[in-house]
């Protein structure tokens, strides 16, 4: 599969995806592109289809029907190699998904040493300037449950960072947080767009979906009900919206 | 005919003994291995693999130990095919225990969360290297505890080696009563002697269980 790379072309893009589990329909013919350097947030109620939606561009779902394209990966078409698609993508779960038996170290030089062949004394600086990146550098030597769930999402982010992704996906990623520590994570996702990280967050913090986002897409029933600048979310315009955002739902 | 329990009687019975530990040795170890095979065969992405591995340990569950043992040695001895009771015997008891580490160990496997193979193929590690580095390192914490307390049902469940004519510690002992006549004494000394065989397991099986309650895993600490 070749690399597009000219910067004309989205770093993400997907075309009418269609995707049910079973009878259910959660994407309906969803479309939307980001472009290098872009922030975008998709935003929409519980059941949506956001989180399916990026799901889907990392391949952790298939779809139905529809063109996803990532990094020039054709991740919609059957045979597309999962393991370079996602070295180019980096994922961060709601719930950090760190890996409980290893240090913080040990899980973020794990996949720079067994997927990109990389020798221990190299991967290891690369713990040191990644940690120091989302600051916890301290915390190269303990193991996750010794962290809070702001310093555990943190490393999470850190090790997604280690791949050298082109494009970084974050998924609910401040939903188990509260406030305190959600600012912590919401500081390094900050600075990383600020670096010029392409990114895609499916969030609830519409606060700072409107602070950071380049564009937003808001989801209705498996659409895309809604898109543009941040400034949808003080001036809505579909019913949907207005009530999503004047209900105050920024939690569900 | 009588006498008294002597020296020599003790020494056979700790030759027996002896032979407990081995067949148990025997069983484990290749228990273990076929074990093992069948625990990735469960979860294999391919159907037919994993619907024979189910047939084989359904087969295996649903079938008394003792049958397993007369179908090795008599059984096959009728078809022709003579076995000496060490190899009817372990071979047996390897199949069963198989069969039920097997499925300890897949169930073990399939507790570690779904979230963590997410982790590790959103990492893009390969299948062998999601299994290998990610998912058995815990999955061996969780099979640590029941797979030492069935280490424990093994080594009594030898004793069902002695319907094969395999002189191990039960059999040895039927062999030094029936000279002697003294049932009581003894089949007590090799209800002390399966004691303190399995006890020392026991102990570290619930040693263990403690342990991991605190959720670190301090014995598997990597390197």
């Amino acid at each position: 599969m070749q690399q597009i790379t000219s910067p004309a072309t989205p770093i993400v893009s997907l075309r009418d995806v269609q995707k049910s589990f079973g009878p259910l329909r959660v994407l309906d013919g969803v479309s939307f592109a980001v472009e290098r350097g872009e922030v975008l947030a998709v935003i929409g109620r519980s059941g949506s289809g956001k989180s399916t939606a990026l799901r889907c561009i990392d391949r952790f779902e298939k779809i139905d029907c529809g063109e996803i394209i990532v990094c020039g990966h054709r991740v919609d078409l059957p045979d597309v190699d999962l393991r370079a698609l996602r070295q180019d993508v980096g994922i961060v779960f709601q719930s950090y998904n760190l890996f409980p038996h290893l240090t913080i170290e040990q899980n973020i030089t794990l996949a720079p040493c067994s997927v990109k062949r990389m020798s221990a004394s190299r991967a290891k600086e690369l713990a040191h300037k990644v940690l120091a990146q989302v600051g916890l550098e301290e915390k190269l030597h303990a193991y996750p449950e010794q962290l809070s769930g702001g310093q555990q999402q943190r490393a999470a982010i850190a090790r997604s960072l280690a791949m050298q992704p082109k494009v970084m996906l974050f998924d609910e990623v401040t939903s188990a947080l509260d406030p305190e520590l959600t600012a912590e994570v919401l500081k390094v996702i900050e600075q990383l767009a600020r670096d010029g990280m392409t990114m895609v967050m499916v969030t609830h913090e519409m606060g700072f979906a409107k602070g950071i986002a380049d564009r937003i897409v808001f989801m209705h029933r498996g659409k895309v009900h809604e898109t543009g600048s941040a400034s949808i979310l003080t001036s809505p315009k579909t019913p949907e919206l207005v009530q999503f955002v004047g209900t105050g739902n920024l939690k569900s | 005919m009588g006498g008294h329990l002597n020296i020599n009687h003790l020494l056979f019975l700790g030759h027996g003994a002896l032979w407990t530990i081995g067949l148990s040795l025997i069983a484990l170890i290749g228990g273990g291995i076929a074990g093992f095979v069948i625990a990735l065969a469960r979860i294999s992405p391919l159907r037919s693999v994993r619907l024979l591995s189910a047939a084989y340990v359904q087969l295996i569950q649903g079938t008394p130990l003792l049958v397993i043992l007369f179908l090795g040695y008599f059984g096959l001895a009728a078809i022709g095919l003579k076995v000496s009771p060490l190899a009817a015997a372990g071979a047996s008891l390897t199949l069963y225990v198989a069969a039920y580490l097997g499925e300890i160990w897949r169930g073990s496997i399939q507790s570690v969360p779904k979230p963590q193979w997410e982790a590790a193929e959103g990492l893009a590690l390969s299948r062998t290297q999601r299994m290998m580095k990610v998912i058995l390192p815990q999955a061996i914490r969780i099979a640590t505890p029941p797979t030492v307390g069935f280490m424990v049902q093994i080594i009594k469940n030898t004793s069902l080696a002695s319907v094969v004519g395999f002189v191990e510690l039960m059999r040895s002992g039927q062999i030094v009563n029936n000279s002697l006549f003294e049932p009581f004494a003894i089949y007590a000394i090799i209800a002390v002697v399966y004691f303190a065989m399995c006890y020392p397991l026991s102990l570290f099986s619930q040693r263990l269980e403690r342990r991991l309650g605190r959720g670190r895993a301090d014995f598997l600490a990597p390197a």
